[in-house]
């Protein structure tokens, strides 16, 4: 028991007890050997390889994307030809959301925050002259993530490349889209349908391609807090998990093929715990609660983004030094990859200088700050090894809260859905949101040049040019695409894919067959959104 | 000025920006100050919008872009309130990722108070109790 004191208890920015000295008593229950254990070996705790970084540094990888596939295809050789060694695709909120580019709710959004692509012909320009057998590519989408799948696989076969040699990663995490990022298009049900979809069709047909990248990134963005962040993510793989194993799939044949994406907030040392319980939990999970047997399906690999919402206007530059705090938690956590946020992003996309800021943060810890040079630094702490322990437990907490909205076999992937529906999850975040805006807005948490050590300056940064001409060129393109088709083909194509999604059938081979028959996305997601139904946001708050 | 009795917001997103975080703090922030919160969320259009504040009678419409699209959205709606006359009657404001420079187009739109990301709620609360033309307390003549 600590003494008593007049001060108040110090608190993680989510809220667990923070005590002024740690010692060993701390880690009475705690088992090295069973806790811990070594390096890249179960439950994987300090790490997912036994040599980390002294093997490989994490992937310098920033997300791109603008305007027009021509556009970001430039921008993509350029970065190809500059040392980066994967491409990460961003797409616009028309594309995230499965509306052609001419839609109503289009109007100004195209190609604003990410790349437009409407048809198969989008994606050829966007990997132009890349060869797709050799770079590996993030695919950043999610709900219409079977239709950007198809078309990449389409553009694969096209150009003679065997989907077997093909590296890369789709984010397919369909679920975090009702309370994290919201670019959903299906409701929760027919959208985990789709995940599915894509896992079971790559597992036997692109054995190599990363099947959903599972995210709380996103949930924390929206505001969740890092317990909540763990807890939701981990409980969306484990409902990703048992939908594949209800669909029939072998453990081991698709669990190697899953990562994550976390978020990376201010508090250090509460980040690492979060990496290395993520670590731990998953581990554990895919071992004792669904029997995998390989390490590759028990380890959990993750990418991390540092937090756009972290980053203020005022004083724009005290933005590289959040992001650098951030950057180095996750490395001390172990993270596989990794993108700094740029510093101007209050006020717009990153500008090129912002990227290459970023770029620079990363160098720096890479060759500089010697973190590198041994593997999870921060083992044995007692203070972390507490830390890893409480946000474990603060975790399954809100997991066991999961699963008791569930029942039957696959209790995780019922009550999940459940936990949308009834809104559980999000009104969980939109309170930790609040309540961390509060202590804000009352001076309680301090954020430097927002509520206390204003300066007087006001420089003005050089900020991302957009330009507008891009939305009518892709909307004339979009136009033209359509006049070129057979119309006998498309109506084909939407009316066999109608038919395989009344009949329950993965819908891949459909998608490929109307991707190749050039139906535009919009056009793909109108057929499901006429079978499934559309999402409509519940608007809890 | 005293303070209306009775003040009805519409919070709302235009287009298919998906960041929801900050409209859902201000509609906690100002149910907490006691308005009525009229929340159609997002995915919404300017029309939707207009024809909403129309028929909920409501005093203040708070649209949040975080798309950068708010140059492209926001004539859309100046334009939709003030063919249904009502754009008079009506504080407007706009929050998200707004540029600097767009700040006094928005003003010239008609957009009486621009919130970037980082403002605060009760910046926004006190913003409209000062500003509001008519209280329910008070209808206008």
């Amino acid at each position: 028991m600590a003494e008593k004191t007049n001060k108040p208890t110090k608190r993680s920015l989510s809220g667990l007890e923070v005590k002024p000295v740690y010692t060993p008593d701390d880690l009475a229950d705690t088992d090295f050997a069973r806790d811990l254990g070594q390096p890249g070996e179960f439950p994987f705790t300090r790490g997912p390889y036994p040599n980390m970084y002294l093997g490989r540094l994490w992937t310098r990888r920033q997300i791109a994307g603008f305007g027009t596939a021509q556009a970001t295809n430039e921008r993509y050789r350029f970065l190809l030809e500059h040392g980066q060694t994967g491409i990460s695709t961003d797409f616009d909120h028309p594309t995230l959301t499965g509306y052609d580019s001419d839609h109503e709710l289009a109007e100004g959004e195209v190609g604003r925050l990410g790349v437009a692509i409407d048809s198969v012909r989008d994606m050829e320009d966007l990997f132009l002259d890349i060869p797709l057998d050799k770079v590996s590519v993030s695919l950043t989408i999610n709900h219409p993530a079977i239709v950007l799948m198809g078309m990449f696989l389409s553009v694969s076969e096209k150009r003679g490349v065997d989907w077997k040699s093909l590296r890369g990663t789709v984010q397919n995490d369909s679920l975090k889209e009702f309370h994290g990022q919201k670019t959903f298009a299906l409701g929760p049900s027919p959208s985990l349908k789709l995940t599915t979809d894509i896992v079971e069709f790559c597992t036997n047909h692109v054995p190599n391609w990363y099947t959903i990248s599972i995210s709380g990134y996103h949930t924390r963005e929206s505001g969740s807090d890092a317990i909540q962040e763990l807890a939701f993510t981990i409980a969306q793989g484990m409902a990703y998990v048992e939908s594949a194993l209800e669909r029939g799939l072998p453990i081991d044949s698709f669990a190697p093929r899953l990562s994550f994406f976390f978020g990376c907030h201010n508090d250090v040392f509460e980040e690492v715990a979060k990496f290395r319980a993520a670590r731990r939990m998953w581990a554990r999970i895919m071992k004792d609660r669904y029997k995998a047997q390989k390490h590759e399906s028990m380890r959990l690999r993750f990418h991390t983004q540092t937090l756009g919402s972290t980053l203020m206007r005022q004083d724009p530059q005290n933005n590289i030094a959040r992001g650098t705090l951030q950057a180095l938690a996750a490395v001390l956590g172990g993270t596989q990859s990794l993108h700094v946020s740029g510093f101007d992003e209050a006020f717009d996309i990153p500008s090129e200088e912002a990227m290459r800021m970023s770029l620079a943060t990363q160098l720096i810890l890479s060759h500089e700050s010697g973190v590198t040079n041994t593997v999870d630094p921060m083992a044995g702490s007692y203070f972390i090894e507490s830390m890893t322990n409480d946000i474990e437990e603060a975790a399954w907490e809100y997991i066991s809260k999961i699963e008791a909205f569930g029942e039957g076999l696959y209790p995780l992937k019922s009550g999940m859905l459940q936990a949308i529906d009834t809104g559980y999850i999000e009104l969980e975040i939109a309170r930790s949101a609040y309540e961390y805006q509060l202590k804000i807005e009352s001076g309680d948490q301090v954020v430097v040049g927002l509520n206390q050590y204003q300066s007087a300056s006001n420089q003005k940064l050089e900020l991302f040019e957009f330009d507008p001409e891009e939305e009518e060129w892709q909307k004339g393109r979009l136009a033209e695409i359509r006049g070129r088709r057979s119309p006998a083909d498309v109506k084909s194509a939407l009316s066999s894919l109608k038919q395989a999604a009344l009949d329950d059938k993965n819908l891949m081979p459909s998608v490929l067959k109307a991707v190749g028959a050039l139906v535009t996305e919009g056009e793909i997601l109108d057929t499901m959104r006429d079978v499934y139904g559309e999402h409509v946001d519940p608007g809890v708050f | 000025m005293t303070r209306p009795a009775h003040v009805k917001v519409l919070l709302a997103k235009l287009g298919l920006d998906g960041h929801d975080r900050g409209l859902k703090v201000i509609a906690r922030a100002m149910r907490d100050a006691g308005f009525e919160v009229v929340y159609m969320g997002m995915r919404v259009t300017a029309d939707q919008v207009a024809q909403t504040a129309l028929q909920e009678d409501v005093d203040v419409v708070g649209i949040s872009i975080l798309s950068g699209a708010h140059m492209r959205l926001i004539p859309r709606l100046t334009d939709s309130l003030k063919a249904r006359q009502i754009s008079d009657d009506i504080l407007l404001l706009v929050g998200g990722t707004i540029p600097e420079d767009d700040v006094e187009d928005l003003h010239n739109l008609g957009v009486q108070g621009v919130f970037p990301v980082g403002s605060f709620t009760s910046t926004m609360t006190k913003f409209i109790i000062d500003n509001i033309s008519r209280g329910r307390s008070s209808p206008k003549a």
